[in-house]
């Protein structure tokens, strides 16, 4: 019997294929050299280079201030879609385009600058760090170029989705009774949620590999201000390719069940839509 | 409880949505706001539910001035074409939400959310999500939402609007019986005239931000106001003709028209309903029209005849008994001759 096509849209066998090509070719393949070339160390070796004290110490700086940089930017991106979303007012294009200029602009000069504002005579150092606030060669500072760099993640995921929100669903809130606050805490938010949890992986998943910003204004003292991507640097400077590789091995492994955690999450808030 | 409003205007930058709109709504009627698309009727609902803010005049809820109460103060019920129902929450969140929101205690929020859900027939559906119902029954959710917290007022934006024939006939049965048991006061709107009969005890007829008429539906149906209303109650034949000292001619044909007397003729246009009209094989001696049977449409509890006429070649519809319509036999092609039986006529108020 002849097999019939049932699908409605042609083509699946041909992107499917690309997509697998293209996944292998770009993402896989260098993934695989990464851990072919930590392979080549004996177990012992690759302990050593990725369980010492300073590893570790640049393990928890990298996943903690993404984090953090992660969830504030969930707050203020969610806060500057929202605005954007809702509100018109002059010059509202000119911010809709400022929220992608941490895309565009070379990180580096993002992590000099912020670096040059936080130090004690800079602009804004000149006043914070009086005040104890020290924003540069701080983990102060990781956070904050981390938010600088994660910030388009957010808003950029949070804005369709808010904009797509039902005005009615609002007004019936309103109209069963709801004061504005509920209606945000019950209506808006639980819609938004995905949206957040999406937007909050990206902005992390970028922080933690971050480096061109972050070697600026760190200071990159070991134990203190050293991040994980900065000490895979060190060990290529040293020669010490298999070290390095295995250190990214780690980072990959830990980021990649961190984002399948955070994917569950947010398949698990979407429950409602099946 | 009743509703008044008075004199209620609303301007969306320079178009008038309502214009020194009037209304009463007594205690426990079900009425409908009925009219074309732009006519107000959907601003003047939005109003009374303070989702829209009137630029001027006054609401009233039983001689309480609610003009400047938020939606949320006003106890209504509301129930959108589209349901709006929260994605996100379950069915039996969905109903006690306006119960939640107002403080009310769990336990007590059950017991009322099972009696609606008995109420509205989904009994056991109560954990399901809006997503996995279909239209009506969405709509009926929506319909016990509104119902939950007790609203002194009930108003439907066009309730039936998004569903299927079938569904909907079976909601517009089910509203009126849930009306007759609730007897809360309801305001519903839509553009579909069967709808609103078969459903109100008192029709609104609105047009360009102004009433039209307000009457039960027979008032209205029997005895329009003015050509608007003939006219936007559907399926009349319009001819034009002309009234003078008590008659009204058209091509030939005089009918008796009491209400103008004045010797000196005007244009006027007359209003034939389809089923006011009588058909006849041969030439009537009060006068009549001859006609050529163009169409016939025999479902359905009358015959639909389309004719034109021979003289002035304009189409006629006509409405036939079963029983009348064996009696002729008529077939496309046919003569035959119409003579009204009823009348109305309309004169354009204009004055010279």
């Amino acid at each position: 019997m002849a097999s019939v096509n049932r699908k409605v849209l042609p083509g699946f066998s041909l992107t499917l294929g690309y997509t697998v090509f293209y996944l292998g070719l770009l993402v896989l393949l260098p993934i695989t050299a990464v851990f072919v070339k930590a392979g080549s160390l004996s177990l012992h070796d690759f302990w050593g280079a990725v369980w010492t004290e300073r590893a570790r110490a640049a393990y928890l700086l990298t996943f903690g201030t993404s984090f953090v940089a992660a969830l504030v930017n969930v707050l203020l991106g969610g806060l500057i879609a929202w605005v954007l979303t809702r509100y018109t007012f002059p010059g509202k294009r000119i911010i809709d385009a400022l929220v992608d200029l941490p895309l565009a602009l070379p990180t580096a000069v993002g992590g000099l600058v912020y670096a040059s504002l936080y130090v004690e005579n800079g602009w804004l150092g000149r006043f914070l760090v009086p005040l104890g606030i020290r924003g540069a060669y701080t983990r102060l500072g990781i956070v904050l170029v981390l938010v600088f760099v994660g910030l388009p993640f957010v808003v950029r995921t949070v804005q369709p989705v808010l904009a797509d929100i039902d005005p009615e669903a609002e007004e019936a809130s309103s109209s069963l009774g709801a004061t504005r606050w509920q209606t945000f805490a019950f209506v808006i938010l639980p819609t938004l949620f995905p949206a957040l949890i999406t937007g909050f992986a990206l902005a992390f998943a970028r922080s933690i590999g971050e480096y061109g910003s972050v070697v600026f204004i760190s200071g990159n003292m070991p134990f203190k201000t050293e991040i994980a991507p900065i000490l895979i640097v060190a060990r290529l400077e040293e020669f010490a390719y298999g070290e390095a590789t295995a250190i990214a091995v780690v980072l990959l492994v830990i980021s990649f069940s961190m984002l399948l955690v955070i994917n569950f999450l947010e398949s698990w808030s979407r429950r409602h839509d099946r | 409880m009743s509703i008044r409003i008075q004199g209620v205007s609303k301007n969306f930058g320079s178009f008038r949505a309502l214009d020194e709109v009037s209304l009463d709504v007594p205690s426990g009627s079900l009425l409908a706001l009925l009219g074309p698309s732009g006519s107000g009727k959907t601003t003047l609902l939005r109003i009374i539910a303070g989702l829209e803010v009137a630029d001027r005049g006054t609401v009233l809820h039983h001689d309480e001035n609610i003009t400047d109460y938020e939606a949320r103060d006003r106890k209504v019920g509301f129930v959108f074409q589209h349901y709006a129902l929260f994605r996100h929450m379950t069915i039996a969140e969905n109903i006690g939400y306006g119960l939640r929101v107002r403080g009310v205690s769990k336990q007590e929020r059950q017991t009322r959310v099972d009696e609606l859900l008995k109420l509205i027939r989904l009994e056991g559906l109560g954990s399901r999500y809006p997503a996995q119902l279909s239209g009506g029954q969405r709509q009926r959710v929506a319909l016990a939402r509104a119902l939950a917290a007790r609203p002194n007022v009930l108003l439907l934006d066009e309730p039936f609007g998004a569903l299927d024939a079938k569904v909907r006939t079976e909601l517009r049965q089910w509203l009126r019986k849930l009306h007759e048991e609730i007897q809360v006061t309801s305001v519903f709107v839509t553009h579909d005239q069967e709808e609103a009969f078969e459903v109100a005890d008192h029709v609104v007829i609105m047009n360009e931000g102004r009433i039209e008429q307000v009457g039960t539906p027979a008032e209205v149906f029997e005895r329009p106001a003015n050509a608007f209303v003939m006219d936007f109650l559907g399926n009349v034949n319009v001819f034009h003709g002309r009234v003078e000292r008590g008659r009204a001619v058209v091509s030939g044909l005089s009918v008796a028209y009491p209400d103008y007397q004045h010797p000196e003729g005007r244009d006027a246009a007359v209003y034939v309903r389809p089923h006011e009209l009588e058909v006849e094989p041969t030439p009537t001696e009060a006068g009549s029209l001859a006609a050529k049977v163009l169409h016939v449409n025999p479902t359905g509890s009358r015959t639909k005849v389309e004719l034109r006429a021979l003289d002035s070649n304009q189409l006629i519809n006509v409405e036939l008994t079963p029983e009348r319509f064996a009696e002729l036999g008529l077939k496309s092609g046919d003569i035959v001759h119409v003579s009204p039986r009823r009348v109305r006529v309309f004169v354009p108020d204009y004055e010279i």
